[in-house]
């Protein structure tokens, strides 16, 4: 019964032409979505039953790639990181289909645009059900494939072909290291599973490499490579978060993003808020094992992380398109989501992905309806008192910014979860486990939280900069607009209740579960429970083996339904460190947390005790204060596109609207030096050289010597007579020659 | 001086040369192409003679015999089509004999 949640969408992919054509493509709208919304509920029950119920369970279709050592099996991986990812995807697939029919009513082509929007969800569900690596790249270049055909669903627009390739390239860019990565995997682990690999690291087995007569414990192998010695882990994690960079838009691989907005507005909404670029979040989560024993691959996704954090929030400032506006916000917060599972909150990450994927699904749905009621207008400079024109669309809006901006009430507590929209709950989250991991001495962590904190006043304030630049204030639109907005039809409201209701409670419901009091219980071993993550940089390698394996004890104590898994005993641990361990973890259970080693941090937050300074808890509150503030200071007067801080022409004004000149840079140093090495190739190489010498180089002197040969048919008689006479002669001197040579 | 084979051989080659020059350096007329390849049968029976007296085996100079009836009748196939020609074309030029290029 489960395979119908993945292939609902796979079916309505297929079925969405035909339909169309034996019946009409209204016909096709209606299959794809019943199909979606069939399999967003049946997601919910399992939602229900596998992450609140415990029953995880993975489940084989069929074998895909047998081949040696090297197995792949098409399989679903039920655990709660993909139910919860199930869930997010498939509520929003069918919310986003809902809501097309009304949006792609106008433009035409629905079948063909149903199709690609199930196709995407499919691979989608692929991907995050996968239970090896190789099915899980499967779906990554799925949801590759996807929005490429999605983000030029209007091939005859230039820029939207433009946009798809640049997507397409961008993505190929993460997917080189993804795709090393998991050769990598298959090298050091023999296997691409996901239980095989992430047991042999939590035991520390002795792992051999392909190829190498020697190996050793996985934790402190290490791999030369170009003359270079490699620690395999951080090798590993690296390159996988190469892959994860492409796909989640990362800093310097994030240009795709804000060209996608090239696509229709439902395609922004799932593809780049809510789904695709969450598949890189999900993916360091989903090996968190691995960069939680690799200190220096996590170190990497904090900096990336939060870097991308402040980057898009500073560049969405100054965006006037209402759906750039949006699409750098996407960037800034998915810099949250890596920040967070790069400083070992793993918790939090989906956390935030799961009631990021309501509210940022909601503004976008409902920017969609502003275009639409706009009469396909995109310019907030061209919009203003909206608000009165589409009532409906400013209340949903609404919702959406004070879900992303977060409002609530730091410290109070309502049955055990904070109160406050979703994006409070769970971005206050993330920014305070940054601190905690800095607290712990993690690399980068208080860079984060520093950025976090940052990128929360920009956030607030670019979001309501937005709001105002739309909704209120005086309108800048033309009378005929103004006096005859589109209207806005029910099915593109409608959809965005349960959006609406989700970015208002979805933090304050899922809480308990995500990070709160039952998170142990609700991840259930889905992702890795980090009690060793917070060791010092300045251990020792020896040391840090111990902890390791101290780690593993706690864990084993702490959980006792795991306890069938079996620990590998390596030997590296001194007995007392390891009882000193026990201790602790004794301590951090009645939530004393006195030791000088800081070890129980991890533990602690996952128990939902909060020993952070009371001002680190209020401060994203302020930060959302800060920005709201500056942005109804600004904004709120009668006349909003007045110059600001930033005037035109100034310098950070032009850094940030050129958005700090990535473009341009990738133009001189990636897209010129490619243009021309593939000009002058394509010229000189396959041209000159290749055609040249080869099919018309051979060509040409057949036809030449065909010409010359012509000549010989001259008609003559005597012509003829002297050519026989000519090979008699030859003829005869060979073979008396070879008489005579003979005798 | 004696007479020997080689100047059989010598005079024959001679006239072998020249029956062949007449081919390929006459321009004018197809009966001394007729003529022509005369001359080489003639050249190859005095080989043939030749051979068959230093040879003391008379077998040559059937040979003989058999090439001269065949230049004969060769000679005569070979007028009738010049004829022929001759009532096609009024004239038999060989310069202008090159119908076999196209």
């Amino acid at each position: 019964m489960e395979p119908i949640v993945v292939l609902l969408p796979l079916f309505g992919a297929m079925l969405s032409m035909p339909v169309s054509w034996l019946a009409k493509p209204k016909a096709s709208e209606i299959l794809t979505s019943s199909f979606l919304v069939i399999a967003a509920l049946y997601s919910w029950v399992l939602f229900f039953d596998v992450a609140l119920g415990g029953h995880a369970r993975t489940i084989t279709l069929f074998q895909w790639i047998g081949s040696g050592a090297f197995q792949a099996d098409w399989a679903l991986r039920l655990d709660t990181l993909s139910a919860t990812m199930l869930v997010v995807i498939n509520t929003v697939s069918a919310i986003v289909h809902i809501y097309s029919m009304g949006y792609m009513k106008d433009y035409g082509e629905q079948p063909r645009f149903f199709a690609y929007l199930s196709l995407f969800t499919f691979a989608m569900l692929m991907l995050v059900t996968a239970d090896n690596f190789v099915q899980l790249f499967f779906g990554w270049e799925g949801v590759g494939l996807a929005s490429y055909l999605l983000i030029g669903f209007w091939y005859k627009k230039k820029s939207a072909n433009d946009a798809a390739i640049k997507a397409f390239v961008v993505n190929r860019v993460g997917d080189f290291g993804f795709a090393l990565g998991i050769f990598c995997i298959f090298l050091v682990f023999g296997s691409v599973r996901f239980d095989d690999v992430f047991a042999a690291i939590i035991q520390n087995r002795e792992v051999i490499p392909f190829g190498l007569s020697a190996g050793g414990p996985i934790l402190d192998l290490t791999l030369s490579i170009f003359g270079g010695e490699y620690h395999a882990l951080t090798l590993i994690g690296v390159l996988l978060f190469i892959g994860a960079m492409g796909k989640s838009a990362q800093f310097l691989l994030h240009t795709w993003l804000p060209d996608a907005m090239e696509g229709p507005t439902p395609v922004s909404a799932l593809i780049h808020a809510a789904t695709m670029v969450t598949a890189g979040v999900f993916l360091v989560c989903r090996c968190s094992a691995v960069y939680e024993n690799a200190p220096d691959a996590a170190a990497l996704v904090t900096l990336v992380g939060s870097i991308t954090a402040f980057f898009a929030a500073t560049v969405g400032l100054l965006q006037d398109d209402i759906k750039k506006v949006i699409a750098y916000s996407t960037c800034s917060q998915l810099g949250y989501m890596f920040f967070a599972a790069g400083v070992g909150a793993y918790g939090a990450a989906m956390f935030h992905l799961f009631t990021h994927a309501f509210f940022k699904a909601l503004l976008f749905l409902g920017s969609g309806a502003v275009i639409i009621g706009m009469h396909h207008e995109q310019d907030t400079k061209k919009m203003g008192g909206v608000r009165t024109l589409l009532p409906l669309t400013h209340i949903f809006m609404f919702i959406g910014t004070i879900a992303i901006t977060g409002i609530g009430v730091p410290g109070v507590k309502l049955f055990g979860a904070p109160l406050g929209t979703a994006g409070f709950v769970s971005k206050d989250m993330v920014i305070e486990s940054a601190f905690i991991a800095g607290e712990a001495g993690r690399a980068f962590g208080f860079f984060a939280f520093a950025m976090g904190l940052l990128a929360a006043v920009m956030t607030a304030f670019y979001s309501w900069r937005l709001m105002f630049l739309t909704f209120y204030g005086p309108s800048r639109a033309p009378d005929h607009v103004r006096k005859h907005p589109h209207e806005v039809p029910t099915t593109m409201l409608a959809p965005l209740v349960p959006l609406a209701v989700g970015a208002l409670v979805a933090g304050m419901v899922f809480y308990p579960f995500f990070v709160g009091p039952k998170s142990e219980q609700f991840w259930n071993g889905a992702i890795y429970a980090a009690h060793d993550s917070e060791h010092g940089d300045d251990h020792g390698m020896a040391d840090k083996h111990a902890s390791n394996d101290h780690g593993a004890e706690a864990h084993h104590e702490d959980e006792t339904h795991h306890g069938d898994e079996t620990y590998g005993d390596t030997n590296h641990t001194d007995q007392s460190h390891g009882d000193s361990g026990h201790s602790e973890t004794g301590h951090s259970k009645t939530g004393h947390n006195d030791t000088g080693h800081g070890d129980a941090h991890g533990a602690d937050d996952h128990h939902g005790g909060h020993h952070v300074p009371s001002w680190v808890l209020w401060a994203p509150f302020f930060a959302m204060l800060i920005g709201t503030g500056g942005a109804v200071a600004h904004y709120r007067g009668s006349d909003p596109l007045k110059p600001g801080l930033l005037r035109e022409g100034g310098m950070i004004y032009a850094f940030l609207k050129n958005k700090w000149y990535f473009d341009q840079i990738y133009d001189v140093i990636l897209v010129k030096p490619a243009l021309f090495i593939g000009r002058f190739l394509w010229k000189q190489g396959d041209g000159k050289v290749i055609d040249g010498l080869g099919p018309d180089g051979i060509a040409a002197s057949v036809a030449a010597s065909a010409r010359r040969l012509v000549k010989i048919q001259t008609g003559y008689m005597y012509h003829y007579a002297f050519a026989m006479l000519i090979g008699i002669a030859v003829l005869l001197t060979y073979v008396l020659m070879r008489i005579g040579g003979g005798q | 001086m004696e007479i020997g084979l080689g100047h059989y051989l010598s005079v024959a080659a001679v006239l072998f040369a020249v029956g062949m020059a007449g081919i390929f350096l006459n321009r004018k007329n197809v009966i001394v192409i007729l003529m022509s390849i005369e001359l080489m049968l003639l050249s190859v029976n005095i080989n043939l003679v030749a051979f068959s007296q230093f040879l003391g085996d008379m077998t040559g100079q059937v040979f003989a015999f058999m090439v001269l009836t065949v230049a004969a009748a060769e000679a005569a196939v070979g007028l009738a089509i010049l004829v022929a020609y001759f009532r096609n074309r009024g004239d038999i030029s060989v310069d202008d004999a090159n119908f076999m290029k196209n």
